[in-house]
């Protein structure tokens, strides 16, 4: 599965994504079989399978506050509806993410048509997240050298500190962002990234593709006619 | 005479915030030259390597190989002028090493393999051919710099500006990059603060004070002149 064209598993994405959240009729069920489709395929890529299944749940807190919403509101079918298809969402992508090397996937995504602009933001913001946040534990020491804690002062003034450090933080962002600007266009950048190396759809894409696409497609169909 | 590499007559430039970065430079690069642009911070020696390609626009001449810094021009000087930037972090923006040292050929519209193979060949001329498919992330600071190296020798300029090179490098890294700074052909401008890195690779030095060039003549005349190395000696004298 690692080897397998990123087009070839986006578009599998996106027609396992349009079956869930297109399914209404018998969604506890559906849903078992789906999580047991995602587990055959985590297995498959040799990804750890239960460390997928906890991490996909990241998402729940979120969906949780809809899902209260729609329970207090006298619909926990809705409520339910919405906690599985997010958190079946949220372990399809981690797969593809997980076997996807994030460059081919942006590359993936581009030649599909995905905003340019949005995908040079994805790139940038993977590239420099770590670098922003070292510099963020860096002032956080430096604060902490100072005797800076969390406690033992008034809140008034940790409020104005972190505040501060955020605006620091910020205008540094900024300033990288102006080098990096310069340093593309010292290097001939016109506005778009070239790509360094094509992507191959081989005929083994093609038939992953098929079979990933309509295994969601057959699971679907077979549970609503059996219920 | 030979024309000059870089010509540079009346250099004025200042920030949005008013403040004066330069006043007034002259410069001059011939061809087999290296020379250090000494000054002590804000002095104006970044300002003035961001004129050299275009990548700031002041008031006066900046002529490189013969062409004047215009819009015209632009994309031509960039590809004649290779800088590495101070903070290599900023340089390496490309999820992988390979990926960002072709970044430059394929926006000079070379075909992917031709790109490669030239990425391959300065990753080979700065010792990381090794690194090629790893995030810049997780390279030291030494290797960054080379890296950053690589990225512009890919584009095969000729002439090469590196601001504040050693900058965040230890002593071996210092020394290693002297060693590889040495077998570069090119022409080359080093805005350091650096002395025995200047002095290893430097034919000649300029020293930039308030904005304008103050003094140019041989490294060790222009170290002593402005006490650029005794300085620490002196407060240690002292003690």
């Amino acid at each position: 599965m690692h080897r397998r064209d990123p087009r070839a598993k986006i578009a599998a994405l996106m027609v396992f994504l349009v079956v869930l959240a297109t399914a209404h009729r018998a969604l506890p069920v559906l849903g078992l079989a789906l999580v047991l489709l995602l587990s055959a395929a985590l297995i498959w890529a040799r990804l750890p399978l239960f460390s997928a299944l906890a991490r996909a749940a990241i998402v729940l807190p979120f969906s949780l506050i809809f899902a209260a919403v729609c329970w207090l509101s006298g619909d926990p079918a809705r409520g339910f509806s919405l906690l599985l298809k997010s958190y079946l969402s949220a372990l399809a992508v981690l797969l593809v993410v997980s076997t996807t090397p994030f460059p081919a996937l942006l590359r993936g995504l581009e030649t599909i048509g995905a905003p340019r602009f949005l995908l040079m933001v994805v790139q940038f913001l993977y590239r420099y997240l770590f670098v922003i946040s070292e510099e963020a534990q860096h002032m956080t020491i430096a604060a902490a050298s100072r005797g800076a804690t969390v406690r033992g002062v008034m809140a008034g003034a940790r409020f104005r500190a972190a505040a501060g450090a955020l605006a620091v933080l910020f205008a540094r962002s900024y300033g990288r962002a102006e080098d990096i600007h310069r340093s593309m266009l010292a290097r001939g950048f016109q506005g778009r990234f070239q790509p360094a190396a094509a992507l191959r759809f081989r005929a083994t894409d093609a038939v992953f593709m098929l079979f990933a696409s309509l295994a969601p497609v057959l699971l679907r169909a077979t549970v609503e006619r059996a219920l | 005479m030979m024309p000059p590499l870089i010509e540079v007559r009346g250099l004025r430039y200042c920030y949005e915030d008013g403040t004066r970065a330069l006043n007034g430079v002259d410069f001059r690069l011939d061809r087999g030259e290296t020379v250090a642009l000494f000054g002590a911070n804000g002095s104006g020696k970044t300002t003035f390597v961001l004129h050299l390609n275009g990548l700031l626009a002041g008031e006066g001449i900046v002529e490189v190989c013969g062409l004047p810094v215009n819009r015209q021009n632009i994309p031509e000087i960039r590809r004649k002028i290779g800088l590495v930037f101070q903070d290599s972090e900023s340089q390496l923006f490309m999820p992988t090493v390979l990926e960002d040292v072709v970044f430059g050929p394929l926006n000079s519209g070379m075909s992917r393999q031709d790109a490669i193979e030239r990425a391959q060949t300065a990753l080979h001329t700065v010792g990381m051919s090794a690194a090629a498919n790893k995030a810049p992330y997780h390279l030291s600071a030494g290797e960054k710099k080379r890296v950053a190296i690589a990225g512009i020798l890919a584009m095969e300029p000729e002439i090469l500006v590196l601001d504040e090179p050693t900058t965040s490098l230890d002593p071996p890294g210092q020394g290693a990059l002297a060693d590889l700074l040495v077998r570069l052909p090119q022409p080359k401008i080093l805005a350091t603060h650096d002395v025995p890195f200047a002095r290893a690779l430097c034919d000649r030095a300029v020293f930039f004070q308030g904005g304008v060039i103050a003094a140019e003549g041989p490294v060790e005349d222009i170290v002593t002149r402005f006490g650029w190395e005794l300085a620490l000696e002196r407060s240690k004298l002292r003690r």
